[in-house]
């Protein structure tokens, strides 16, 4: 029997999802472009952040006016923040703005690469997933602190294929593959998609999703890009289902070698 | 009144409670999330959470991310 993707949703914390591509809602050059960003994305899920409201211009259009929630789950993170105690107190504040338990938790450790500071990450994980969140940690590709997160009870892990906003593309095959050997929980690659191919790479390594933001709000054309990524994202987990062929040294060919007309 | 909201010094009307602030702002109750003095209130606790002169209070909502 053959494989089909509407047969093997995405399952994250208890809920089902068609669409294995996860998007975030910054860096657009307006809202308009980014609802139909997300519109041809197919996503289910979409990421923001929390911030204060501004108290001196109360005319601007609020970016909920342009996502329908009832179509869009919310997914706040805690971008920004530099202590395990910021993230906690960000995924608090995101929860009750929101009204949903869960979050995509950021410890940054360094301005420059926005490299997670892990062991913060880790106890912020604990904190949150003791008080009923559940936690999807920004991580990095070290398969050690992918399996601590999960043993914190991470529902997922989320570990980059590249910098934030860097669409390097997937620099680290070898570690992902490992981290997934090493955790049962879904694995997002969340960080470092550049363009379709990029996408296609992490799930065709088994990936469970891909997370992004830049990779598509960044392109000259976002909304056709979106449809790109969609398109990479169930490309790339067809061909993992498929079964990909083994990479040889020396051709082989297709065609017959027998009765060849001279 | 004297309060401290997002980090600015903001001279208002005297206020009760975090309703009665909110309000006044005129800030659209919904999806924003709101802390006094470090604590967060829930929504339903609005009505029953005084706000006093000094408080530094926090108010904040959902914007693009990733």
């Amino acid at each position: 029997m053959t494989y089909e993707l509407t047969d093997d949703p995405l399952v994250l914390g208890g809920k089902t999802f068609r669409s294995r591509l996860i998007v975030g809602t910054g860096k657009y050059s307006n809202f308009a472009v980014m609802r139909e960003a997300l519109e041809r994305s197919g996503s289910q899920i979409v990421t923001v952040a929390v911030r204060r409201v501004n108290l001196s211009d109360r005319s601007r259009e609020s970016l909920l006016d342009f996502i329908d929630t009832n179509r869009f789950m919310l997914l706040p993170n805690t971008a920004g923040c530099y202590t395990a105690d910021e993230a906690v107190r960000a995924a608090n504040l995101g929860r009750e703005a929101g009204l949903s338990d869960w979050v995509k938790l950021e410890v940054i450790g360094d301005e420059r690469t926005l490299f997670p500071d892990t062991e913060a990450l880790l106890a912020a994980t604990r904190v949150l997933v003791k008080d009923g969140f559940v936690v999807l940690p920004y991580t990095n590709d070290d398969p050690i602190m992918a399996r601590k997160l999960e043993d914190a009870g991470a529902t997922a892990v989320m570990p980059l294929g590249a910098p934030i906003g860097s669409g390097m593309g997937i620099q680290n095959p070898a570690n992902l593959r490992i981290i997934m050997e090493c955790v049962s929980v879904p694995v997002i690659v969340d960080a470092g998609v550049g363009t379709a191919s990029d996408a296609a790479v992490a799930m065709e390594l088994g990936c469970d999703a891909v997370l992004m933001n830049t990779g598509i709000a960044g392109a000259t054309d976002p909304v056709t890009m979106a449809e790109a990524m969609k398109k990479a994202v169930e490309a790339g987990r067809l061909a993992f289902k498929a079964g990909r062929i083994a990479k040889k040294l020396y051709a082989s060919a297709s065609s017959p070698l027998e009765g060849v007309s001279r | 009144m004297t309060l401290v909201i997002n980090g600015e010094t903001k001279t208002c009307p005297a206020v009760n409670n975090i309703n009665d602030l909110i309000l006044h702002l005129g800030i659209g109750p919904d999806r924003v999330a709101v802390e006094v003095n470090g604590r967060i209130a829930k929504r339903r606790d609005w009505e029953s959470t005084p706000v006093a002169d000094r408080d530094r209070v926090e108010i904040v909502q959902f914007v693009g991310g990733g």
